[in-house]
């Protein structure tokens, strides 16, 4: 099953090339790693998604939060949460092609970022389940390049008690 | 006062106690090994070879409880420390292993004798740093010994540029540590020990399963305390052994590949297995599907990652082995005042007593000397008072099986990487902690011959360790498995080739003995034992001899080979 892990790390050299180390090393699965800087100094924040069986999950939580620059782990799939990845789509785009394409980036609420005679480059965002229908519904136009970051999540706040 | 990266680092390691360095000097690190001899409380033990060094902090670990500490030059004085990292590593050593580094400038340069060593050990230290700026010195040695040696042990590296080691700065010895990302849990959940008592009161046939954490915390008196006080049989790993008196009726014996029949038996018959500081390594569990399989399973570990690693478990318990093995002792002693302990585990202790009188530990007597025989002659001889080190394969085997093993840290081993070498120098490392003690490694032909040159370490430092090598002229363990899963491939295990260990000994300044007849054997093992001297004893054994019980691998504890 495929989980999101959010990693809160000591911004230190080397602290990537641990947590990496570790999936590699331990033979668990990486999707996709993502880290950037919160707004507390000299701390990081990494979203992984992976996948595994409930036992290989609960390993990667211990062996992420034994590592002695990881401050923080949480597994999204036991909360609310928003997920989102943005992605840039590079699309062929000829003559009578490039009416529809627009009209498509429209549906999906992506935005044209990039235009040349004959391609179009797309920015799109969305979870990993949108995303691949816009993936899936631009094929057929050809797809020259594609770029993802991977997810980011974040944990939904309370709602008001109805 | 400002002090140099060199002075801070002599000074912080008196701070933590350190009295015995063990190293091997180099460029990257020149400048601190001119500060040594300032500094006459640390003793420094020049090694032959950085592994040895790292083995040696280790043994003195081992057979201490204290932390180990060596030290050694940049680049290929670094790699060398690697397979005696990962040694320490598995068996949840605590070591602070210092390596040199060229100058921060030339760091990523391939500069001479530069390695990333930091990258090449991370996956086999508990942590490691890099220090790049003077000011930080004290803080990172601080932290390195703390993480060394809390929560569950392990090596730390700390690598040491050259050009920080000669900057200078305020000595500022951090009064405490607090490290936000990294807090071990010692205390444990008192449900989840309310819940192991729980298990215990219904369990008809339990089983304590004792592995090195026992040792490491300290927790062998608790341990014999529950299993007396409650009549709970007692089974040890590798690791485990001098964590119980390995005597009575309560003992099982090790379990595993080559344990006892009935510490194998008990595990795969048993309701309840409530293993202490253990980690269900495969060549303890066997098959793991049919591992305890009528057990309901609690595991008591400081590591989480332990816990639901290899086996599925009813109770976790996350903490130090000692307060968790307490508090279940205490909420037995409460809760349970009238029962009747012993006839509630009468049936299953019987039943133990016979799987131990059936098919006890032997081997068959010959003309030849027995290897087994040569350990159980050790024991005697020492009046069990020695400490014992391992090399790796049947020479290691035999010892964990044939010695009565009565204390904790009285046995030195190489268990989770299973490192031939390691004996020797880990022997060099406890004698320097036990300068008093009787100190044997007992060897096999084969693994003695990887840290031989440490000979001239214990000679010049006038250290008595006794080397026993059980000869049999191969790779015994190796031959062993080709005899009975190869047809007798005996492929590149043969050891004719081999020194005169007698001369080696002698060329070394150490006394050498060979051994080839049996009638011979305690009188001239007592003449070396007696001496105090550094000795080499070459004890020809028989060539053939197989480490019985086994259970082959793939294969469920319970489907051993026997004698």
């Amino acid at each position: 099953m495929r989980h999101v892990l959010s990693v809160l790390v000591e911004n230190e050299p080397g602290v990537l090339s641990r947590v990496a180390g570790l999936f590699s090393g331990r033979g668990f699965n990486i999707e996709s790693l993502n880290v950037a800087p919160t707004l507390e100094a000299g701390v990081s924040h990494m979203t992984i998604t992976t996948s595994g069986d409930e036992m290989i999950v609960e390993q990667i939580m211990k062996q992420l939060h034994k590592l002695v620059t990881v401050i923080k782990v949480v597994d999204f799939n036991e909360l609310a949460a928003v997920e989102r990845e943005m992605m840039l789509l590079k699309v062929q785009a000829e003559g009578a092609m490039r009416g529809e394409i627009l009209r498509t980036v429209d549906i999906f609420r992506c935005k044209v970022v990039d235009v040349s005679p004959n391609e179009i480059t797309i920015e799109a965002t969305g979870n990993a389940d949108k995303l691949q229908a816009i993936i899936s519904l631009f094929q057929r136009f050809g797809i020259k390049e594609v770029a993802r970051t991977g997810s980011v999540a974040m944990r939904r706040s309370m709602q008001a008690e109805v | 006062m400002e002090l140099r990266g060199t002075q801070i680092l002599l000074e912080s390691l008196q701070r933590e106690g350190v009295d015995v360095l063990f190293g091997y000097p180099g460029g990257a690190i020149i400048d601190i090994y001119d500060e040594i001899p300032r500094h006459p409380e640390i003793r420094h033990i020049l090694v032959r070879h950085e592994q040895a060094a790292v083995h040696a902090a280790d043994g003195y670990a081992r057979a201490s409880g204290k932390v180990g500490v060596c030290l050694v030059t940049s680049g290929p004085g670094a790699t060398n420390t690697v397979t005696g990292i990962a040694t320490a590593y598995c068996d949840s050593i605590p070591l602070v292993v210092f390596t040199g580094q060229v100058p921060t400038k030339l760091i990523g340069n391939d500069a001479f004798q530069e390695v990333d060593i930091v990258g090449i050990t991370r996956p086999c230290t508990k942590h490691n740093f890099l220090v790049k700026d003077v000011k930080n010195l004290a803080k990172v040695i601080r932290e390195a010994f703390y993480l060394a040696r809390s929560g569950r042990p392990g090596p730390v590296l700390v690598d040491l540029p050259k050009d920080v080691m000669l900057a200078a700065t305020e000595f500022v010895w951090p009064d405490d540590i607090s490290m936000r990302s990294y807090n071990p849990t010692y205390k444990p959940n008192l449900n989840q020990l309310r819940r192991s008592v729980d298990e215990l009161v219904k369990a008809k046939n339990p089983v304590i399963l004792a592995g090195g954490g026992v040792i490491m915390s300290n927790a062998a008196q608790q341990l014999t305390e529950l299993s007396r006080e409650f009549h709970i049989p007692v089974a040890a790993t590798l690791m485990g052994l001098g964590a119980f008196p390995s005597n009575g009726d309560l003992w099982l014996g090790m379990v595993g590949m080559h344990g006892t029949y009935a510490a194998n038996m008990a595990i795969n018959h048993a309701d309840l297995v409530i293993a202490v500081g253990a980690r269900f390594d495969d060549r303890v569990t066997g098959r793991i599907s049919a591992f305890a399989s009528k057990a309901r399973i609690v595991h008591i570990d400081i590591d989480p990652t332990s816990i639901r690693k290899n086996v599925e478990v009813d109770v976790p318990v996350v903490g130090d082995c000692a307060q968790a093995l307490q508090g279940i002792l205490d909420i037995c002693r409460k809760r349970n005042e009238n029962m009747d302990w012993e006839e509630k585990h009468s049936a299953w202790i019987q039943e133990i007593a016979s799987w131990k009188k059936d098919k006890p530990l032997c081997y068959c007597k010959s003309e030849a000397i027995k290897p087994q025989h040569v350990v159980e002659v050790l024991y005697k001889l020492g009046k069990g008072e020695a400490i014992i080190a391992t090399e790796v394969g049947q020479n290691q085997m035999w010892a964990a099986q044939f010695y009565t093993f009565t204390k904790p840290r009285t046995l030195l081993t190489s268990g989770g990487l299973g490192t031939m070498g390691y004996g020797f120098p880990a022997a060099i490392g406890a004698q320097m902690a036990f300068p008093d003690k009787l100190v044997i490694d007992i060897a096999g032909d084969g693994s003695i011959q990887m840290n031989i040159q440490e000979l001239a370490t214990a000679v010049y430092n006038k250290l008595p360790v006794k080397i026993i090598i059980l000869n049999n002229m191969h790779l015994g363990m190796v031959r062993q498995w080709q005899e009975l899963f190869f047809n007798h491939n005996y492929s590149s295990t043969n050891m004719e080739a081999q020194p005169d260990f007698v001369k080696l000994a002698e060329a070394y300044g150490a006394e050498g003995y060979r051994i080839t007849e049996a009638d011979k054997l305690e009188a001239v093992l007592a003449t070396a034992l007696a001496s105090p001297n550094t000795a080499i004893v070459d004890v020809h054994v028989e060539r053939e001899e197989n480490v019985y019980p086994m259970v082959p691998a793939g294969a469920a504890l319970d489907e051993m080979l026997l004698v």
